[in-house]
């Protein structure tokens, strides 16, 4: 079976840290983010995943050469030159996607959830419809695109976009299996499928709706990344409580790299994931925060609600807080208090930053 | 002979110094380690000629003052006694309401100061510039420079740069007449009396026409630099002495903490057995720390420059502490961060909380800026500037305080910034 991934462009909205690595390859809770989707596919009986980027990558392209051996699949870029909206790369992709009739998953990159592949391909061929869309409840839905269905069948009628009333809380989780039949509805242009294909699609019965059990959430952007780690570290508390840790100075959901060293005296936790190579030197208290592999983190700061770039460096007695996100090396001088700061690569701060802003 | 007089004013003034003026008189406000007054008082009894040191001033009688009193008498080994005004006097009305008592024993001259100055005090030289200068009646005013934009806050004077005689005198003007300020310290003679004394009578004259009933107290008020000074001024009977070396006043809590630098800084040659060393066992200092011998410091701690620790301060491991004054019998847990602040008498800082102000510094580039008294507010916002807590506030763990002042017996339960919390 077959996977298309729409990774898209700059992932501007996880900038700074996009601005070093590619989007997919950043690592949300110690794998990248591409990863956590590559291998649920893998296990569902996906051989070959192509990636719909907008921007290439030598980065992305090696680091995707060295998966496909590890996992012992097939993996593609499709490169769009110019902007396709978000039906066209399946157009472009079109001869990959058709070389036999099974369905094929395509997926949002930035989602991330307790994927349910198995259930959807099981749910698409009982149906027999062209498409299957899978939705999400959630709190907020004028923030997305709603989608109305009917709850015994799961017959999809109509999508509105950001309602201002309400309509439904269930939104587009942008997950989806398609039959291959469905392309012939997508021209290579530039084409918004919520907006274009969807609709045809719903009006003729072709689409229908999966309820996704379990978490959920986009994690392309940094207050997100960190609400979206702290529900994947609950599900992973109760299907695979060893790999978390804990002991004395944890608490609550912690996952710490093997190879990271941890100080005397800390407090690590609720919510806190710790990448490779990370030092946490004595007396350090974090929580809510994800600290990418090689940074540094100096004695007697506290952090929370903080995304640590790689190779950074927090000095001493540091109180960093409320979504502040450091680039790849970026150091912290001893003693300052950060409050929702966004610093770009190679930075060093020498002031304290009391409002947020975005330190370039 | 010689005597010494130190203005302390009383409750209604120095209210810029609330909520720390609550707990104690700010003349007693420890600075460097030690009482304000103290500093004074040490100068003074160095000259060999001091016989007596009077604080004149409109605080009730209390056990601060008292018990400040009695041990410094003990310590100095000189006469000081508390003369308490009726009312506020003003600085000319005080002393010469007790001109009985300052003249008592015929010194040749004295010494009159504020309070609430940080100072070299260089008496000595003062007494030696007073033999130079004018007659054996003339008086003298310590002056130092200030830059132009800040004298307007200060009492100018205006000299002849040959004589050093005063020619013109202006408190606080509104346009630049010069950059030569008044430090609140000056040298008399008995004379100074007839002076304050015609001022006195021109009061009551004036009570007199306007038929009030409290004429004889307003008659008294009196102050010296708007009343005397100016009157003095070009009259050949006033001198000033320029002085170069540190000084300040202290109108706030953050000039507290910056007189504190400056007193600090001159131990090394005054009271270097005030000034704390890295020893085994001991927290770790950077630069001029004070702390007091029955505090207790974790070792791990990291303390300067510019601390000062009280008596009986508990202090944990990795705490972090520069720039600031902690009071007596204060608690800062472990790993916490306190940096420009002043943490009142018994207060508690949680672990891992930050407790942070705005130095409000004069800006070390200009040898003759001085430290500003900022308004409280601007543009109807709180200005930053040094977080104060007062006594017995409780602060719990992993919050942070900026720039926020914290009135007594307060419990917080969250982050604060920029707030008066009452």
């Amino acid at each position: 079976m077959k996977a298309l991934i729409l990774v898209g462009g700059y992932g501007t909205r996880l900038r700074p840290l996009t601005l070093t690595v590619p989007k997919p390859l950043v690592e949300f809770c110690n794998k990248p983010i591409l990863l956590h989707q590559v291998e649920a596919l893998v296990k569902a009986g996906v051989r070959h995943v192509i990636l719909a980027v907008s921007y290439m990558s030598e980065l992305l392209e090696r680091e995707m050469r060295a998966q496909e051996q590890r996992l012992g699949i097939k993996i593609s870029l499709s490169h769009e030159k110019e902007p396709l909206g978000t039906a066209g790369p399946l157009a472009l992709a079109r001869e990959l996607l058709t070389d036999n009739e099974e369905p094929f998953f395509v997926l949002n990159s930035d989602v991330i959830c307790d994927f349910p592949f198995d259930d959807m391909l099981r749910f698409h061929q009982q149906q027999g419809r062209e498409g299957t869309i899978v939705v999400t409840k959630v709190e907020e839905p004028s923030k997305y695109g709603v989608v109305v269905y009917e709850g015994d069948t799961g017959r999809i009628h109509r999508f509105v976009e950001k309602p201002q009333v309400f309509v439904s809380n269930k939104i587009n989780a942008g997950m989806y299996i398609f039959s291959p039949a469905m392309l012939r509805r997508i021209q290579l242009r530039p084409t918004s499928i919520e907006k274009e294909i969807f609709p045809v699609m719903a009006e003729e019965g072709h689409l229908y709706a999966m309820e996704l059990q379990g978490f959920w959430m986009d994690i392309g952007q940094p207050k997100d990344f960190l609400t979206g780690m702290c529900m994947y570290l609950q599900s992973v508390r109760q299907q695979a409580p060893e790999r978390l840790r804990s002991g004395p100075g944890f608490l609550g959901n912690v996952l710490v790299d093997p190879t990271a060293v941890i100080g005397e005296n800390c407090t690590i936790g609720p919510n806190v994931t710790i990448g490779a190579g990370v030092v946490l030197e004595d007396g350090v208290r974090v929580k809510r925060c994800t600290v990418l592999k090689g940074a540094h983190i100096r004695s007697h700061s506290w952090l929370e609600s903080c995304i640590v770039g790689w190779s950074s460096s927090v000095g001493q007695w540091v109180r960093m807080e409320n979504v502040t996100v450091l680039g790849e090396d970026v150091i912290v001088n001893d003693e300052l208090y950060i409050n929702g700061a966004n610093v770009l690569p190679h930075k060093s701060i020498a002031d304290s930053v009391p409002e947020p802003r975005i330190i370039m | 002979m010689l005597k010494a007089v130190i203005l302390i004013g009383g409750p209604q003034k120095g209210t810029r110094f609330r909520p720390l003026s609550f707990e104690v008189p700010k003349p007693l406000f420890p600075v460097a380690g030690v009482p304000m007054l103290q500093h004074h008082i040490e100068a003074c009894s160095k000259l060999p000629n001091m016989k007596e040191i009077l604080l004149i001033g409109f605080y009730q009688p209390n056990e601060e003052i008292n018990r400040f009193l009695s041990c410094a008498q003990q310590d100095f080994k000189i006469s000081i006694r508390y003369l308490q005004e009726y009312a506020a006097l003003g600085t000319g009305g005080g002393i010469y309401h007790f001109r009985d008592q300052i003249l008592s024993g015929s010194p040749e001259a004295f010494f009159v100061m504020n309070a609430d100055v940080c100072s070299e005090f260089p008496l000595p030289e003062m007494l030696d510039f007073q033999k130079e200068h004018g007659d054996a009646y003339s008086f003298v005013i310590l002056g130092t420079t200030a830059n132009r934009k800040q004298s307007l806050n200060y009492g100018c004077i205006v000299e002849n740069e040959q004589t050093d005689e005063v020619l013109h005198y202006v408190e606080k003007p509104s346009t630049f007449v010069s950059d030569i300020i008044n430090c609140g310290i000056y040298l008399f003679t008995p004379e100074i009396f007839q002076h304050i004394g015609t001022v006195f009578q021109k009061n009551q004259q004036d009570m007199l026409l306007e038929e009030q009933s409290n004429g004889w107290h307003r008659a008294e008020v009196i102050r010296l630099e708007q009343d005397i000074f100016t009157a003095l001024a070009g009259q050949g009977k006033l001198y000033v002495y320029k002085t170069d070396r540190f000084w300040s006043q202290i109108k706030s809590a953050g000039s507290a903490i910056y007189a504190s630098r400056l007193y600090l800084n001159q131990y090394h040659t005054t009271h270097p057995e005030r000034l704390a060393t890295n020893r085994e066992g001991g927290p770790k200092t950077r630069g001029n720390v004070y702390i007091h011998p029955t505090a207790n410091i974790d070792p791990t701690a990291v303390l300067g420059p510019n601390v000062s620790i009280g008596t009986g301060v508990t202090i944990g491991a990795g705490v972090r502490v520069r720039e600031s004054i902690i009071l007596h019998g204060a608690t800062l847990q472990d790993h916490s961060c306190v940096l420009n602040s002043i943490v009142g008498w018994g207060s508690t800082i949680g672990k891992w909380a930050r407790v942070e102000g705005t130095p409000s510094d004069p800006n070390p580039n200009d040898p003759y800026a001085k430290i500003d008294s900022e308004t409280l507010f601007r543009d109807g916002k709180l200005t930053p500037s040094i977080t104060i807590l007062g006594c017995n506030v409780n602060i719990p763990s992993e919050v942070i305080i900026l720039n926020s002042i914290v009135l007594p017996h307060k419990d917080l339960n969250r982050s604060f910034k920029n707030q008066i919390i009452l």
